[in-house]
């Protein structure tokens, strides 16, 4: 059995599944101001004397590191950035305690300046003073060659200090996310250490001793013991849950587009094959764009309970929420006002809902289901246009190689998953305009949950060889180490494979669960004065998101 | 240090899987570093610069520009078609609005490749700005545009299509022809009879520095736009101006790169050459995305940048100021010129030998155009290569004259047909292209 447990911005929900069935399920209100105590709220309601035995794992989606940033409760972070040349320092968004300091590397690793041994410890003296204890350090094309982030470090050491290294978070090249993810992973380290401790704590308490993991913004899992290093990796991992269990419910296999829509507002995500797409670069927190691999979704302000107006004489729905359905009590009509009239939904007080949409319906001379059908015309318009335009998107993604851009993938969903109060009322309306078929998945309200529970490991890695130099870098794993001058793809390759393997292991991986694909595969000659000089070679290779075997869950 | 922000698109095809040949420079590795430095920066990241994919060129767009032989099929690949289809992307893009300027960093590069293609010379095979140009003419009406070429080589290509088009100021700044491949370039090619002084050539001393490229921006390039008004300016962007091109002998840096952008203010630029790909490439590219979008480039230097020691001497200085003094003269006697060129001649003919380096083939040519007060004139050209293709192609100017389109219209009509592989018939005012 497995217990899965979301927290969420208003309900924290956990489900025990056994065998893609679920036994039991439970839903309680998250206390924002103490999220550890709603979480654990949960596991007690259901973890009992007879079920203990059975579980062997637990997995847990928790918005503690969100909420932390969110209530401003993080901790003061020393920033040392080595940034070389490029982008003005100004330009770069990097807290108050922030220092640029000499050394840097270039785009192929080689380092170019050297480090500075007294500057450093002048930065370190001054975080000293100010008791500054979570430094981060993030160099220009580290991922490249951690050695001067390495180096600093090992400068600064010391007991009280704790260290985020930017070439830890991503292997990708981009600096100004490089730095944002390293602050925030700082900055939430106390408190998410104290999340993983007190999680710890309680089951050691009830004498429990199963693997706990944690689900990451990718849709995948990873140790809790494991995942204090990374707390950043684990930071939005609500839209996650929701897409894995969008997953867990739907049995997708093909390309597909997937529609959770809530009271204010509705999440778009796409699947490719069955698979959920990852965010090109990274996911953003509170408007800071960073480099944690998060599964891709588009948030729109549309929704059950969005606000139906009128300006000029058009009618619009959302993006404000201006309270409840009028049906509810609420002041506006909405949609599910709209639903109530046309007999698509049954809840609260029909007259209030047939009252709201008159008022609205005489300021366009049209009578109340005539615009109750506006309404729902209007929402179900908004939705199938941004699908659309998400997939415009997605799919005119530029691309380098003739190759891809003659025989790139393109998504052609064929299939429409639509989940959320609404579903029923909205699907066939977007699915129409869209031109494919909808399902609505027997979708249980603790989905999320369930996505957590059944989520397998995911991680990443980018290898380069660079054979001129003889060399070889994994970033994620901070490692750099001599290769021959012959070393080709395949040996790269190779290297990456098992480096993903030991990764994934030590995350919390089933060795059965290591599916393994290489995502990117670049082979360069590099040539110099007309000759041949080394190959530079680009791997990237992933375990991608995906639930722990092919089952289905399904509603008991 | 930041200026008014503009909205920039960047249309970005290192084309990673092409190459002219094994070790040819113009290789698949050519913009690697510098999507690498592109990337790391996080300038797509920032909220006034925009990638988009780019097109696909069409073969009229191409037939609009060129006379291909035997035709724009067998003489393009794929990646030529995609990198004039990304230099048409940037030119959409600012032309219907939804950026202030763009960048295409394509490859391969364009500006070598003349109006008659019979294959790849100086790595080119079609000329994408000009390929660009003739779409923007088309869809969108533009009149008048200057080119301003800044790749290190003579933009030989584009001012041979151009030649005779009053409406295209081609202005190029490079190396001296005596010292560098294409060889030609000197300041007295300053147009046909129907468009003199709307090409206008800029050589430069090896070793010139930023201060010499910045005076003949300052004193020439600039004062002539000023007075030509184009409506769009394209900059023909090559980055072998670099102190580090192994290719050439100039002292260009990205600071001066980037200022030089920075006071042209193109609305289009589009990558020419420039093959220090690590250390020039990276840093040059960046300096010029930033100056385009009004961001501050000051931080953008090459590791091993040192402005005194790729100083200019003094004598450089010198001959770059006597130099721009002149041409700046002869621009403002190009009106007074015509007469002392023509003479009594109706029609005026000029001939070429063309070697196309990257295919080993030879073409001599002869163009005949008729001397016209009202338009461009009339082109007539015949051309032999030695793989045995002989042609004959007449062309018509934007807005031709009546007389011009009466006699290239009789001209293709009676041509007598034995003595050619193929007889071509380009109409740019109507868009017509005919092979027979």
């Amino acid at each position: 059995m497995i217990l899965g447990i979301d927290v969420g911005g208003t309900h924290t929900d956990a489900v025990l599944v056994d065998n893609f069935l679920i036994k039991k399920k439970t839903k309680v209100r998250t206390d924002n101001s103490n999220i550890t105590a709603s979480l654990l709220d949960a596991a007690r309601k259901m973890i009992t004397g007879e079920n203990i035995k059975r579980i062997r794992r637990i997995v847990l989606s928790t918005t503690i590191s969100t909420n932390a940033i969110v209530q401003g409760k993080t901790d003061r972070v020393g920033m040392i950035m080595l940034n070389g040349p490029g982008l003005a320092p100004q330009m770069l968004n990097t807290g108050k305690d922030s220092f640029f300091i000499s050394g840097y590397i270039n785009h192929r690793g080689i380092p170019i300046q050297p480090l500075n041994k007294k500057e450093i410890k002048d930065v370190g003296a001054f975080f000293g003073e100010e008791m500054i204890s979570q430094i981060g350090v993030v160099g220009k094309f580290s991922p490249r060659n951690p050695q001067h982030e390495l180096n600093v470090a090992a400068i600064l050491d010391d007991r009280q200090r704790n260290f985020s290294l930017g070439h830890r978070f991503s292997g990708q090249l981009n600096f100004p996310r490089r730095i944002a993810t390293t602050y925030i992973n700082a900055a939430v380290h106390n408190i998410y250490q104290g999340f993983v401790q007190r999680v710890q704590q309680f089951l050691q308490e009830i004498q429990m001793n199963v693997p706990v993991y944690i689900l990451k913004a990718d849709g995948g899992t990873i140790l809790i013991n494991q995942s204090s290093a990374y707390s950043v990796l684990t930071i939005h991992s609500g839209p996650a849950a929701s897409i894995m269990g969008v997953l867990a419910t739907a049995d997708i296999k093909e390309d597909a587009v997937a529609l959770d829509i809530g009271g204010t507002t509705t999440d778009i995500s796409v699947f490719a094959e069955g698979v959920p797409l990852l965010e090109a670069s990274g996911v953003a927190i509170g408007g800071q764009k960073t480099l944690i691999r998060g599964l891709y979704t588009k948030s729109i302000g549309i929704g059950g309970d969005s606000a139906a107006w009128i300006k000029n004489g058009n009618l619009f729905v959302g993006p404000e929420r201006e309270g409840p359905a009028a049906a509810l009590g609420g002041a506006f009509p909405t949609p599910t006002d709209a639903m109530i009239v046309l007999g698509l939904a049954a809840i609260g007080d029909k007259q209030k809902a047939v009252d709201a949409i008159q008022r609205l319906g005489s300021q366009l001379n049209t009578d109340t289901v005539a615009t109750a059908r506006m309404i729902m015309d209007k929402t179900i318009t908004v939705i199938a246009d941004t699908v659309r335009r998400i997939l415009e998107e997605v799919n005119n993604k530029p691309v380098y190689t003739i190759h891809d851009f003659l025989e790139g993938k393109t998504i052609r969903p064929r299939i429409l998953y639509v989940v959320g109060g609404p579903a029923a009322a909205i699907a066939p309306g977007v699915a129409a305009l869209l031109g494919y078929p909808y399902k609505i998945p027997e979708h249980s309200e603790v989905a999320n949950a369930l996505g957590a529970a059944l989520a397998r490991t995911t991680a990443e890695i980018n290898v380069l060889a660079d054979t001129e130099k003889g060399e070889l870098t994994i970033s994620e794993e901070g490692l750099v180490k001599k290769i021959p001058r012959n070393f080709s793809l395949r040996g790269v390759i190779e290297a990456g494979r098992e480096a993903l393997r030991d990764r994934a292991l030590k995350m919390g991986a089933n060795l059965n669960e290591l599916e393994m694909e290489v995502t990117e595969e670049q082979e360069f000659n590099m040539i110099r004065e007309f000759h041949t000089t080394g190959k530079n070679i680009r791997v990237k290779i992933q375990i991608k998101p995906g639930l722990i075997t092919n089952g289905v869950a399904r509603n008991h | 240090m930041t200026e008014k922000l503009k909205k920039t698109g960047l249309i970005f095809f290192p084309a990673f899987d092409w190459a002219i040949s094994e070790t040819h420079p113009e290789r698949e590795e050519r913009l690697l570093y510098t999507q690498d430095q592109v990337f790391e920066e996080g300038l797509l990241d920032l909220d006034n610069i925009t990638e988009f994919k780019p097109g696909i060129a069409t073969y009229d767009d191409i037939n609009r520009t060129h006379i291909c032989v035997p035709d724009a099929k067998s003489l393009t690949t794929q990646s030529h078609l995609i990198s004039a289809g990304g230099a048409i992307t940037a030119a959409r893009k600012v032309m219907t609005g939804e950026v202030d300027n763009a960048f295409a960093l394509v490859r391969p590069p364009g500006h070598h490749a003349m109006l008659v293609a019979h294959g790849a010379r100086g790595f080119c095979n079609i000329n994408i700005e000009a390929v660009m140009v003739e779409y923007i003419r088309k869809h969108f009406g533009v009149k008048k545009i200057a080119i301003v070429d800044t790749d290190c080589h003579h933009g030989d290509g584009t001012q041979d299509i151009y030649w005779n088009d009053p409406d295209i100021l081609c202005i190029s700044l490079h190396q001296d022809g005596r010292t560098l491949y294409p060889g030609t370039g000197f300041i007295d090619d300053f147009g046909g009879p129907n468009a003199l002084g709307a090409t206008i050539n800029i050589p430069l001393p090896p070793k010139t520095s930023d201060e010499g490229f910045l005076h003949v921006l300052d004193n020439v390039i600039l004062p002539v736009l000023d007075e030509f008004k184009p409506q769009i300016i394209i900059n023909s962007a090559g980055q072998d101006n670099h102190y580090s091109d192994p290719i050439t002998n100039m002292c260009f840096s990205a600071q001066g790169y980037a200022l030089l952008n920075k006071k042209l203010a193109p609305h289009i630029a589009v990558l020419e050459g420039g093959y220090s790909i690590e250390r020039a490439l990276p840093y040059v590219n960046v300096g010029i995305i930033l100056a385009m979008a009004g961001l501050d480039y000051s931080y953008v230097r090459e590791p091993d940048y040192n402005p005194e020691k790729i100083r200019q001497s003094p004598e450089i200085s010198q001959f770059i100021e006597k130099e721009s003094q002149e041409i700046l003269n002869m621009w403002k006697r190009r009106n007074d010129m015509k007469a002392d060129i023509v003479g009594s001649s109706t029609y005026l003919r000029r001939t070429k030998n063309i070697f196309y380096d990257t295919d080993q083939i030879h073409e001599k040519q002869s163009e005949t155009v008729r001397v016209c007060g009202d338009c461009g004139g009339l082109v007539m050209i015949e051309s032999a290569a030695d793989n045995g293709r002989k042609i004959f192609a007449v062309i018509l100017p934007h807005q031709c004259c009546p007389e011009c389109r009466r006699n290239g219209e009789m001209f293709f009509e009676r041509v007598n047909g034995v003595q050619y592989s193929n007889i071509y018939f380009q109409d740019r005012e109507k868009d017509v292209f005919i092979i027979k």
